[in-house]
């Protein structure tokens, strides 16, 4: 009876609809995400006419995806801390400290005790990272829930103490080269997974594509709840493999460098055609990297009890303490994940650099905040997404190379970026006045 | 009600003071199953400090909690939730950002068996309970902050119930309501009642809640003036002794009662 009025409803209220309303509601597609990809869409082909066609190439995007990997890693949490009304200004410290700790393992201290290219050398140096990562972030998250001082003196603090013992770990020496595993993670011609190999990982996200799909409609249907139409089932299916095979495409059609490429090919034998040989790069490890975290952190957020507690938190803190949820620990945990992200963001950087320096990440922190913000999560607490946050640091990212692309000069470069900030937030203050 | 039954809560001498001033005074209380007492007083009298002492958000100085006879050791929400004793705050306190499913189930999520949210479950579950407790509810998928008053309301009681709670306490529980919604409420109410429920009716306005209460304990500067049934007093009395202290002929006096008669 009910699911009878319900339906009646429903088709009374798509009645009255417009076509392009009504279309959104089927798909169920967030119009806000989508204003996103607009923005990142005019930016890319406004930049691909100014700078004549140097925008749009498999070769810049490819850079591009590479160069947002690192900032992209660290704005996953940045979202977490941001939606339960902190913030962390000291991730950029924290990747120099860690990215510095790293770098000093596995160049001066593993050689010593396991011998030099030793196989170990990369994953311990990692583990050792993300350790220190995670326990720096802990530290923050304690003092912040449990001594009740503000997370934007604590992290602030933060920024000014890590950044100092980075640099006295080697007392502001410069430390390279970093391990030849390790360096995998920066990526460049070794550090891409080829053509065969994107297609495969291609391959797959369709088909969790696909399975997601299909799961959560049939677990609608196992519960009776009203469900998408088949049709906006078949366009999210398209438009979303289209868009991974589009970008494994891009990809792997950028080739390796014709020097680099010779190299390979007088290594392994194979005779120098006359055209070049056309070696793809594929997907780069690092922009794997940060894709993994992505769906590891959407996952955290969305599907597991602690992601739910954390947007609790944000909404209403005084709500979720009633609920009997330990906030305190959730706040810790919170910064702890910042931490361990850092760490990752810190390989990504180092291993990319192949050195670790002195001022390695200094002003991430703002870049990290800004995609985070730019890409919807409310300083208000308790909204934001993973994935936003990523685009939005691909959005930044995209500003930044296209303006060096077209020959802007840094300082009017910062204030550029510095304007779009403010906008971009303006923008979604007057979008979500107006949801309402 | 006579004291052969043993009282499903019982407060005794329960004092808490901030920075000082004694919020609660020596206050003693009782609730019998599937009974309602309606705790009045000013604003500021002291009864949703006392109440907020039995829910676990904060802690007394001194006095003792009974449940079912039984001495109770309740530090924090999750220690009242385990004895059953679930709260409506008169804040509404619901989870803004998240959505009706998520909210009933906050802290004791549903969970499949490799560990994550078992939305679908929840959400049927949450579906259940809405409908028998406001038919008219549909935005399941929208966050509590976009929903009227009424419906938070309906959302917080459902949350209550949804765990079998035992002792329910309702602060202020229409404040925000409009008089269909209270209706519904009262009705409620009953409904609980003859589930053999235990509530808590917390009010400043004795209209509010005098016709749906058993018994009234008022509450005056941090001390109790004295219990009531509502047959044996009229509402005029009762405001007597939520203005003066003055305590009617049939009413048990407490410690805050009127000195000088």
């Amino acid at each position: 009876m009910a699911d009878i009025t319900n339906t009646a409803a429903n088709r009374a209220r798509s009645a009255s609809e417009n076509p392009v309303k009504r279309f959104f509601r089927a798909t169920e597609i967030d119009t806000r995400l989508l204003g996103m990809v607009g923005a990142l869409l005019i930016i890319w082909i406004g930049f691909n006419i100014l700078s004549g066609g140097l925008f749009l190439t498999p070769r810049n995007l490819w850079n591009l995806s590479v160069q947002t990997a690192s900032v992209a890693v660290m704005a996953t949490g940045m979202v977490l801390v941001i939606v339960t009304r902190n913030i962390d200004l000291s991730v950029g410290s924290i990747l120099g400290f860690v990215g510095m700790i790293m770098g000093v393992l596995q160049a001066e201290i593993l050689p010593q005790i396991l011998g030099f290219n030793h196989p170990a050398t990369w994953i311990l140096a990692l583990l050792a990272g993300l350790l220190l990562g995670a326990a720096i972030g802990a530290l923050h998250g304690a003092i912040i829930a449990f001594l009740n001082v503000p997370s934007f003196i604590v992290t602030l603090g933060g920024l000014l103490v890590w950044r100092g013992a980075t640099w006295f770990v080697t007392s502001g020496r410069t430390v390279a080269p970093m391990d030849a595993t390790f360096r995998l993670m920066g990526g460049g011609t070794e550090g891409s997974i080829g053509a065969t190999a994107s297609w495969i990982v291609g391959a797959l996200a369709c088909i969790a594509i696909i399975a997601t799909i299909v799961n959560s409609r049939k677990q609608r249907q196992r519960f009776g709840f009203p469900q998408r139409p088949m049709w906006a089932e078949y366009f999210l299916t398209a438009v979303g493999c289209a868009l991974v095979l589009g970008a494994i495409g891009v990809v792997n059609s950028y080739p390796w460098p014709v020097a680099i490429a010779r190299k390979y090919a007088d290594a392994n034998g194979i005779a120098w055609p006359d055209g070049g040989l056309f070696i793809p790069h594929g997907i780069a490890i690092p922009v794997l990297i940060a894709i993994v975290v992505g769906i590891v952190m959407t996952f955290i957020a969305t599907r597991l009890r602690f992601g739910r507690y954390v947007f609790a938190l944000g909404g209403n803190p005084e709500a979720a303490e009633l609920a009997g949820i330990k906030t305190r620990w959730v706040t810790v945990k919170i910064f702890a994940l910042m931490g361990m992200l850092c760490a990752i963001a810190a390989a990504i950087s180092t291993a990319r650099l192949n050195a670790a320096t002195n001022a390695q990440g200094e002003l991430d922190e703002l870049y990290t905040i800004a995609a985070a913000v730019i890409g919807g999560t409310s300083l208000a607490g308790g909204m934001g997404t993973i994935a936003g946050a990523m685009l939005g640091a691909l959005v930044m990212q995209s500003l930044q190379s296209g303006m060096v692309l077209v020959g802007i000069d840094t300082p009017f470069q910062r204030i550029v970026v510095g304007m779009v900030l403010v906008v971009a937030v303006w923008l979604d203050t007057v979008y979500r006045a107006r949801a309402k | 009600m006579t004291d052969t039954r043993t009282p499903l809560v019982e407060m005794k001498n329960i004092s808490i003071s901030f920075g000082g001033i004694h919020a609660v005074d020596n206050a003693s209380i009782d609730l019998y199953p599937g009974e309602v007492v309606a705790l009045l007083g000013h604003n500021g009298a002291g009864k949703s400090t006392l109440i907020k002492i039995l829910s676990g958000a904060y802690k007394r100085d001194s006095g003792e909690i009974l449940i079912n006879g039984e001495p109770a050791d309740i530090n924090n929400p999750r220690d009242a939730k385990k004895y059953g004793i679930e709260t409506i705050y008169q804040t509404l306190a619901v989870a803004d950002n998240v959505d009706a499913a998520a909210n009933l189930y906050l802290g004791r999520e549903l969970r499949t068996p490799w560990g994550t949210l078992d939305d679908v479950a929840m959400e049927a579950k949450t579906r259940e309970v809405m409908g028998r407790l406001n038919p008219n509810f549909q935005r399941f998928k929208e966050p509590v902050k976009a929903l009227s008053g009424g419906q938070r309301q309906s959302v917080a009681i459902a949350r209550a119930i949804l765990f079998n709670a035992r002792i329910l306490i309702m602060d202020e529980p229409t404040a925000a309501l409009g008089p269909q919604e209270t209706a519904q409420v009262g009705e409620l109410i009953k409904q609980l009642k003859k589930e053999g429920i235990g509530i808590f009716l917390i009010s400043h306005d004795i209209h509010d809640v005098f016709d749906l209460a058993d018994r009234v304990s008022v509450m005056k500067n941090g001390q109790v003036v004295g219990h009531a049934r509502t047959e044996d007093v009229t509402k005029d009395e009762v405001l007597g002794m939520i203005i003066l202290g003055k305590v009617p002929e049939k009413a048990i006096p407490g410690p805050g009662a009127m000195q000088t008669t």
